[in-house]
């Protein structure tokens, strides 16, 4: 099994080294990532902080000193004063993190889901299948706005801010496991029949063993593959929600909710506020989606050409 | 269908060089009126829209003088100074072709004074409504109330008939959340006609055939499509693109740009609309605090030190693109009883704040939530986060939760809010109006938007007294003494006076009324 | 065949009732429904004479079958906003979300299945790489940050196009549409594209896939061992077969499309159930949420059934009562 996995790396690292699309958008991907990551460390400021702010600062063009304070900001200051560029990485960092959080949360729901479905089978079987058909008819947005609504029913108001990211992190999380679940069952059929499985159930293992011992490590490539394309869905689900006003609030925003912010100033020359974190989102996405799209590829040699 | 056109308008257009060939108006703003029902929220953008369907005994036209509407003559009776006596205008039609008369007004007088009406308070001081014969009809006060006329100029007719056959004699109850017929439907006397409202949606009127101000006024606008855009880009684009003809709420950065097009002017002017944050001093303990067992905003020194804190010269530069005045008392410099030496702005000192605060016990700070609305007051949302980071800097840690009005303004008149920001605009042009809202004991008659929890039996009693005080010396120095009361003991927190941009098509020539008031059978098309 | 038919038919009604729960569930847990209908003047008896009065202390199950009977009557309860039937207001909204969709469902069709065709029969050259990069732009790009390029290029900028609503519209009581006009028509374009360019990418990049392994399946090498033409080969046969599946996943996309309109609906001022529900979200409007829940609940089961119903029609071994 150590040596399948190994080799599946290795190919998978050769092919990486023939697609130079997939360097880039890695290079790109990991650098943002680790960006955000170090915010705090390498961000000239703090933008949470809201003592921090002095509102003179506002709405400075990029590169060019305040007209009331001299200040330079890189990328220009927004209509709070806040420093556009540390927007963009602290903001990164909650786009990131409600992603990272929630392909986690739906890849945990899915994988257990689908390994019982496959293993247990029968009427368990169905009636998992059948949840994840129901929700299946639910697109994710409707979901994640439902249980917006919801949570927003229940939560207390002054707790509303800091629900909000976990909220976002649950709602787009319970609308993605479906995938993983109809994945890892489909693999775990497969794997279920072979000879190993059988061996390990005849040499005395419980089912939980053979489930996450021997069944689990088999199906995780396209639950990888499914992993990283979720990802960079899960983040533009995030800043669209955050843009519908569902999401981040703007005192402690994310990369969607900077949109929202910048878009108002669309017309009147400050272009800055919405040019870069939406620069920004393209680069995340785009480059999680062609990773995502090159290992689908490199993982299914049959659909490669 | 075949346009309509009266003698005068064809009179009018006739002697126009330029021949405008729509008289179409797309009027677009940030928010919906609230209901239909005119009686149900004295709000700006309700009355607004009403203004155009409905009509008041008295109207301040656009530039703010009282001319007559549905009276033609009013004044103090010689006999008793306690009775104002008003001549209605004769042969009036209602959009459903009733007829108007002074059964209309009484009806109409006392559905407003009922306790589900929110413009109650500017009736407090009335005893009774009666008519006098078909045409005439008197109001009787508790005492002499010289500024009566300027309460009036937002009071609604309604006709008795209508209101009768279709159910809706009792006031909407709006914060109740209840909607009638009236809420949803309108017939009054005004010189345009609600063809149908989809709320949030759009709103169409077209002009009234019968309206007795043919002739009177301009009447060049036959349609009106109200649209509310609460997208601010999208506003400015449908503005831009000519799709939007008028727009009352053009965003601040976007001025030059809606100024520079060729198609597009933007008009501005002073709004008699102050915008303030309200604090909850009079609760034993917050429910949206940090604070166990305490209130920290009942401390005089907290809401001095708070005062201190804001910023008001950076918010007008920067939030405001110096399209605003800064402001130090909750009224605007209209209104009788509006001094510079109240409207002096306090200098921002943080030193100085952080200093009262750590006097007062709260040198650590504390936290509190702050609502505000998104879709009413020019950039209002971006004035609370810029507060916020005032409040910051003091200590003070501010949970900002910024909501449609339509959810807002009931957290303020049900007492569910702690810390909120609220703009008041003056029709009556006099402190009574302000007081009697904002500053008297929350109750049944007086007080319905003061969340201040402040009450003080002395300062009520004065604003009770303001309604039949005749000597006018005496009156002011009351009102200056309620003011100095006001401001001592810090019951708002002022930020700004408001300064109206209204963009609009080249073609349409109107001046802007300092109320926000956009009276579209004023309004004249080129 | 029948008992397939009707196992899938039971499947559906499950699924509503399921689907009927949780909209229930908001009724009757979020926000209490006392608060939103009484105000500050209530007393105890108040509240409890409501309650009474509205069954809430009635048992859950038969508050559930209360809620379900109401339900299937029309009876969806009074918007909070409002205060009209929630049922009244979305379907007066839902001619302008429907048009809305099926003219994007259209678009993403026609255009997805173009383009799909074009790149898998010219697998390399600038043109396709030029189209599958766009493509995957496209999908990165959030819908709305779309939507607000397209208003400040054509609406702003251009002036071509109008920014916002639906322009001018036709009601024939029952139904309203703008494409009886040219005004209506132009509204339409900047939102249809919006809504439609991410379902566009899948069926393309879906055509495109199929297409290429249909390509090199041995009944297309045995045509054209046969001598016939590349045209006869690529369009006779190989997107006939293509063409199935996609468009039985198309056909699941409709919903899709209805679920994302909320965006497009929102950057655009579009006056459907996607503002209507973004305007509910805000402000906690139960029943109109639960409304626009069950209604589109019942449009997908709708959809999925009939897709069902297709797949029977065309595959064989499913007439025989077998699942494929």
């Amino acid at each position: 099994m150590d040596m399948l996995k190994r080799a599946m790396e290795s190919d998978l690292y050769w092919s990486f080294r023939q697609s130079p699309v997939a360097m880039a958008s890695a290079a790109v991907a990991l650098s943002l990532i680790l960006a955000s990551i170090f915010a705090p460390l390498i961000a000239p400021y703090n933008p949470f902080d809201p003592a921090s702010l002095n509102l003179m600062n506002g709405f400075s063009s990029p590169m060019e000193p305040n007209q009331f304070t001299q200040d330079v900001f890189w990328f220009g200051s927004d209509d709070q004063g806040r420093d556009v560029l540390s927007t963009i990485l602290y903001g990164m960092r909650i786009s990131l993190f409600v992603g990272f959080a929630a392909v986690l949360f739906a890849m945990i729901i899915g994988v257990v889901l689908g390994l019982i479905s496959a293993y247990v089978g029968g009427r368990t079987d169905a009636f998992i299948m059948r949840i994840a058909d129901i929700q299946l008819t639910f697109p994710s947005i409707l979901v994640a706005m439902l249980i917006f609504g919801i949570a927003k029913g229940f939560t207390p108001v002054h707790l509303r801010d800091q629900m909000a990211i976990w909220v976002l992190i649950v709602s787009i999380g319970l609308s993605d496991w479906v995938q993983f679940a109809r994945v890892v069952r489909g693999a775990a059929l497969v794997e279920k029949k072979k000879e190993y499985v059988e061996a390990a159930t005849l040499v005395g293992r419980g089912p939980v063993a053979v489930i996450f011992l021997h069944i689990l490590p088999n199906v995780l490539s396209p639950v990888l593959v499914i992993a990283t394309i979720s990802l960079a869905l899960a983040i533009i689900a995030e800043a669209t929600l955050s843009f519908l006003g569902v999401g981040a609030p703007p005192t402690e925003p994310s990369l969607g909710t900077l949109i929202r912010i910048g878009q108002g100033f669309l017309f009147s020359g400050e272009w800055w506020i919405l040019f870069f974190p939406a620069v920004t989102l393209l680069l995340l996405a785009l480059s999680v989606n062609l990773l995502g799209d090159w290992l689908r590829d490199a993982l299914n040699p049959k659909l490669d050409d | 269908m075949l346009k309509k056109i009266s003698m005068s308008t064809m009179a009018i257009l006739l002697a126009s060089t330029s021949f405008a060939a729509a008289e179409t108006v797309n009027w677009a703003r940030a928010g919906d009126s609230l209901t239909m029902d005119p009686h149900a929220q004295n709000e700006g953008s309700t009355h607004t829209l009403a203004h155009q369907i409905y009509e008041p005994l008295l109207i301040r036209d656009m530039t703010g003088k009282i001319v007559p509407a549905l009276a033609t003559e009013w004044g103090p009776s010689k006999d008793n100074p306690n009775v104002w006596s008003f001549k209605l205008r004769e042969g009036v039609k209602f959009h459903d072709g009733a007829d108007f008369d002074s059964e209309d007004v009484v009806f109409s007088f006392e559905r407003a004074m009922t306790p589900d009406s929110d413009m109650k308070e500017l009736l407090s001081s009335i005893k009774a409504v009666r008519t006098n014969g078909k045409y005439g009809f008197e109001i009787e006060t508790k005492g002499p109330n010289p500024i009566m006329p300027s309460n009036l100029t937002n009071l609604f007719i309604l006709d008795k008939g209508w209101a009768e056959a279709n159910k809706t004699v009792k006031v909407q109850d709006f914060e109740g959340g209840e909607e009638t017929f009236a809420s949803r439907n309108a017939n009054g006397t005004g010189p345009y006609v609600l063809v149908s409202r989809a709320p949030d949606s759009k709103t169409e009127l077209k002009a009234f055939d019968n309206y007795w101000g043919k002739g009177e006024f301009p009447l060049h606008i036959t349609k009106i499509n109200y649209t509310p855009i609460k997208n601010a880009a999208t506003r400015v684009a449908a503005l831009l693109s000519g799709e939007v003809d008028f727009v009352q709420d053009v965003p601040v950065q976007d001025l030059s740009r809606v100024d520079s097009d060729p198609k597009l002017k933007v008009i501005k002017a002073p709004q008699n609309r102050v915008i303030f944050l309200g604090l909850n001093q009079g609760d034993a303990d917050l429910s949206t605090d940090n604070v166990e067992g305490k209130n920290p905003f009942a401390d005089v020194r907290v809401r001095k030190a708070m005062r201190m804190a804001i910023n008001r010269d950076a918010i007008m530069k920067v939030v405001m693109r110096g399209q605003s005045i800064p402001a130090g008392v909750a009224m605007p410099p209209f209104v009788n009883g509006w001094t510079k030496e109240l409207d002096m702005v306090p200098a921002a000192d943080i030193a100085a704040a952080k200093a009262m605060m750590a006097e007062a016990g709260y040198g650590d700070g504390f936290s509190a939530t702050l609502h505000c609305p998104n879709d009413r007051y020019i950039n209002d949302e971006a004035i609370c986060q810029a507060v916020v980071g005032m409040f910051a800097q003091i200590g003070i840690t501010v949970n900002l939760d910024a909501k449609p009005k339509a959810q807002h303004f009931p957290q303020i008149t049900n007492l569910t809010t702690d810390f909120y920001m609220l703009g008041w605009g003056v029709p009556t042009y006099d402190s009574e109006y302000i007081f009697n809202f904002l500053v008297h004991t929350k109750g049944d008659k007086r007080g319905s938007w003061n969340a201040s929890r402040f009450s003080n039996a002395d300062i009520d009693a004065k604003i009770v007294s303001l309604a039949s005080e005749t000597d006018l010396d005496k009156r002011n120095a009351t009102i200056a003494d309620i003011w100095k009361t006001v401001q001592d003991e810090v019951l708002y927190l002022p930020i700004h006076h408001q300064v109206l941009n209204w963009g609009m098509a080249e073609k349409i020539d109107t001046v802007v009324d300092p109320e926000d008031q956009a009276k579209f059978k004023y309004f004249k098309l080129k | 065949m029948i008992s397939y038919i009707i196992k899938r038919a039971m499947q559906s009604v499950v699924v509503l009732l399921a689907v009927g729960l949780v909209a229930f569930g908001m009724f009757r847990f979020v926000g209490d429904p006392i608060d939103n209908m009484l105000g500050q003047e209530r007393t105890d008896a108040d509240v409890e004479r409501l309650r009474e009065l509205l069954g809430l202390n009635d048992p859950f199950i038969v508050q559930y079958w209360d809620f379900l009977t109401g339900a299937i009557q029309g009876d969806m309860g009074v918007s909070f906003r409002q205060g009209r039937p929630a049922l009244d207001i979305i379907l007066e909204r839902l001619p302008a979300t429907l048009e809305l969709a099926t003219v994007s469902a259209v678009f993403a069709m026609v255009m997805g299945i173009l383009l799909g065709i074009y790149t898998a029969i010219n697998r390399k050259g600038f043109v396709t790489t030029t189209i599958l990069t766009t493509s995957l732009i496209g999908v990165s790009l959030p819908t709305f940050l779309i939507g607000i390029l397209l208003i400040y290029i054509f609406a702003v900028e251009l002036g071509w196009l109008p920014s916002f609503g639906r322009g001018d519209v036709v009601d024939f009581g029952w139904w309203t549409t703008g494409l009886t006009s040219w005004g209506g028509i132009k509204s339409l374009i900047l939102p249809a594209i919006t809504l439609g360019l991410y379902q566009m990418t899948l069926i393309m990049r879906l055509v495109r896939s199929e297409m290429s392994e249909i390509l090199r399946q041995d009944y297309i090498r045995f045509a054209r061992a046969r001598g016939l033409t590349e045209k006869t080969i690529n369009f006779r046969h190989a997107v006939k077969n293509t063409l199935i599946p996609v468009i039985t996943v198309a056909g699941l996309q409709i919903g899709s499309i209805i679920a994302f309109s909320i965006i497009t609906e929102t950057v655009f001022q579009w006056p459907g159930v996607g503002l209507l529900f973004i305007d509910s979200v805000q402000f906690v409007d139960i029943p109109v949420m639960a409304s626009y829940l069950m209604l589109i609940s019942v449009m997908f089961v709708g959809i999925n059934f009939i897709v069902d119903m297709l797949y029977l029609a065309i595959d064989p071994r499913l007439r025989d009562g077998k699942e494929g």
